[in-house]
């Protein structure tokens, strides 16, 4: 599904230039549940935006679906992006002046959808995630829980193969962060990739496999017998507190 | 590709930011205006000026006789020189002269008709004079050659003679003594321009037989075939030397005759019209210019208010094509509406402008001077211009938003 191979990217900020990754090499299957977890500029976000094709890499080969990400045009990427891929942001990103049921649709507008078939649609997937009264309200009328659920509608729309959300909990109080975490998990459970960049412990605790970054390098990868005392840990020392 | 979509998404935008459509469009708009008004009162200026020179034929030359002031071929100066016959028939042969007319003036002739009378002003003259003045000919006809040949009595009475003399009675066939002499009336004139019309027209011929005119003229009346300026003065000159030559006097005696040439005159007007034109329209482009200079401003502060939505737009699938499309649209509805809204106050502010001066001014241009006439704006210039606008917003729209599209989604969404 996603391969990573010797990934370099660094920024250049004036004179001086900035290594964020220092050679990623990362297997991801269809139907994992990932978290990438790291100290800040560790360069968790910039492995996300890779990912997302949102941002290009200087060195190695990154390959999605089979298909080689790496100078493409904008035009393809896009298609690309529309296609693969559903985002969710840390600051939920919806379109200030367009009501929910609209920043919903708006993936199948570019997807070439009718207006009225893509509405429809769009109310489909705000009442899967309990938002069907909210349809006409705008983003500022509604509280983070809701704009966050608003923007996974929005990512899950176009049928994506893979969800990467950055810090999708990070705007929002533990309690909203759970509900977020269990959408995304049924999610999962339908068989899309879910890949979320985090640094609370108890959201990667949540997930099946989790990827620490130091210093732009794979630090290690928790899984399976160690994910279960990492989930002991962290899931155990947040109930009791 | 027109999507009913994308026009749902640019009025979503503006109706969000109507702040910022208003000034964009406002600027445009003002541009236009200001545009149609000065294009408008510059050519208002112009017609007016050229409709009171068309009063007369453009190109009429008057000539008329006076003293000698230069003692010329030993004789002295102060000598009066007195036009005949021969000299309509001399100044009809110098080239580039087109239709000639001779006059002889007759004051305070005698009119009567029945028991009305009055003392009216008599023009003698050749047929061409209709050419050379503009008369307007209501009823009847004017003097033709065989009036002149067979030294007919017949006579053209201006307007308001008619009215004094008939009211309201045919006057066309009737015959009126003029100096107890019975003339036939054959036709009824108005002097463009003039709002008295008390000059009677009568053959020279007869005139100079039966009032002992025997053959002088008072002066002479004619148009001339010139283009410009250098060739209007030709001819003038060699007309003046043909009759220098005829009276003996010297060409360069200013006195001994008088010439007024119109297209001379016309000419000189216009070409100062030409230069207002020309000012007007530097004035025009320098508004045009700032309009554009606004839209533009405009246009990139809002590329750059935009640049997140550009970034989430990216992120979910747009192409940078959909972007720019997206962004030029609206500056090109937006341009085109209040161009076209411009265009509208700025005509008809101009049009509401002739009607009240056509309202106030009595009727048709044909009467009273006025120096301000039909002040509109050739349709096509105001199109022209409301199209270079709207390109202007497009381009404007267009650099800013294809640098918005390009870059990363990642950094677009990065911005605050």
């Amino acid at each position: 599904m996603i391969r990573l191979n010797n990934i370099h990217k660094s920024y250049v900020m004036g004179n001086s230039s900035l290594h964020v990754l220092k050679g990623i090499d990362l297997h991801i299957e269809q139907g994992d549940f990932v978290s990438i977890m790291g100290s800040s500029g560790s360069g968790k976000s910039t492995l996300l935006n890779i990912l997302g094709m949102l941002d290009n890499y200087d060195n190695g080969s990154y390959h999605l679906s089979g298909n080689l990400i790496a100078n493409m045009s904008e035009k393809k990427a896009a298609k690309l992006r529309n296609e693969l891929v559903g985002f969710v942001f840390q600051s939920f990103n919806l379109i200030s002046f367009k009501n929910a049921m609209e920043n919903v649709a708006l993936p199948l507008y570019y997807k070439g959808v009718p207006r009225k078939t893509r509405n429809l649609i769009a109310m489909e997937y705000l009442e899967k995630l309990g938002l069907k009264d909210w349809a006409n309200h705008m983003p500022n009328e509604m509280s983070g829980g809701q704009k966050q659920r608003v923007a996974i509608a929005r990512a899950l729309i176009s049928k994506p193969k893979i969800i990467l959300a950055d810090e999708p909990t990070g705007a929002l109080d533990s309690t909203t962060s759970y509900e977020v975490m269990d959408i995304l998990r049924e999610i999962n459970d339908d068989g899309i990739t879910v890949i979320i960049v985090t640094h609370e412990h108890d959201i990667a605790a949540m997930t099946s496999q989790i990827i620490r970054l130091n210093d732009g390098r794979i630090h290690e990868i928790i899984r399976n017998g160690e994910l279960k005392q990492f989930q002991k840990s962290y899931i155990h020392g947040l109930e009791t507190a | 590709m027109f999507d009913v979509d994308i026009w749902q998404e640019i009025l979503a935008t503006i109706k969000k930011n109507k702040m910022r459509t208003f000034l964009t469009g406002f600027s445009v708009a003002w541009g236009i205006f200001m545009l149609m008004i000065l294009l408008g009162s510059g050519n208002g200026l112009s017609n007016g000026v050229a409709a009171n020179f068309m009063n007369d034929a453009v190109n009429a030359m008057w000539i008329w006789t006076g003293e000698t002031t230069i003692p010329y071929q030993g004789m002295k100066s102060g000598r009066p020189i007195q036009f005949r016959n021969e000299d309509q028939e001399i100044v009809q042969k110098v080239s580039g002269v087109g239709v000639s007319s001779g006059r002889y003036f007759m004051g305070n002739t005698r009119y009567s008709y029945n028991k009305e009378s009055g003392e009216y002003t008599t023009i003698t003259c050749h047929p061409e004079l209709r050419d050379v003045e503009n008369l307007i000919i209501n009823e009847g006809r004017f003097i033709n050659k065989i009036d002149i040949l067979q030294k007919r009595k017949v006579v053209v009475l201006g307007v308001d003679i008619k009215t004094a003399l008939f009211k309201d009675s045919t006057a066309l066939g009737e015959y009126v003594n003029i100096n107890n002499v019975p003339f036939k009336v054959v036709g009824i004139s108005t002097e463009p321009g003039s709002t008295r019309n008390r000059n009677a027209y009568m053959p020279v011929s007869t005139a100079q037989m039966i009032f002992s005119g025997s053959n002088r003229l008072h002066n002479l009346a004619l148009t001339i075939n010139a283009e410009t300026l250098e060739e209007s003065q030709a001819i003038e000159e060699q007309i003046r030397n043909s009759l220098a030559k005829q009276h003996k006097f010297d060409p360069k005696d200013e006195g001994a005759i008088g010439l007024f040439n119109k297209l001379e005159a016309y000419i000189q007007t216009m070409k100062i019209f030409q230069a207002i034109k020309i000012f007007i329209w530097i004035i025009g482009i320098g508004t045009l210019i700032a309009g554009i200079v606004g839209v533009s401003n405009i246009m990139l502060i809002v590329v750059k208010e935009r640049t997140k939505e550009i970034g989430i737009r990216k992120a979910i699938g747009a192409s940078p094509a959909s972007v720019i499309g997206l962004i030029m649209l609206e500056s090109i509805l937006i341009t085109t509406i209040a161009g076209y809204i411009g265009l509208v106050l700025g005509t008809g502010l101009m049009e509401l402008v002739n009607y009240s001066m056509v309202q106030s001014g009595g009727g048709t241009p044909d009467q009273g001077e006025s120096v301000f006439l039909n002040p509109t704006v050739d349709f096509n210039i105001a199109v022209a211009s409301t199209l270079l606008l709207i390109i202007a917003g497009a381009i404007a729209g267009y650099i800013p938003a294809k640098r918005a599209a390009s870059i990363k989604p990642i950094v677009a969404l990065r911005d605050e």
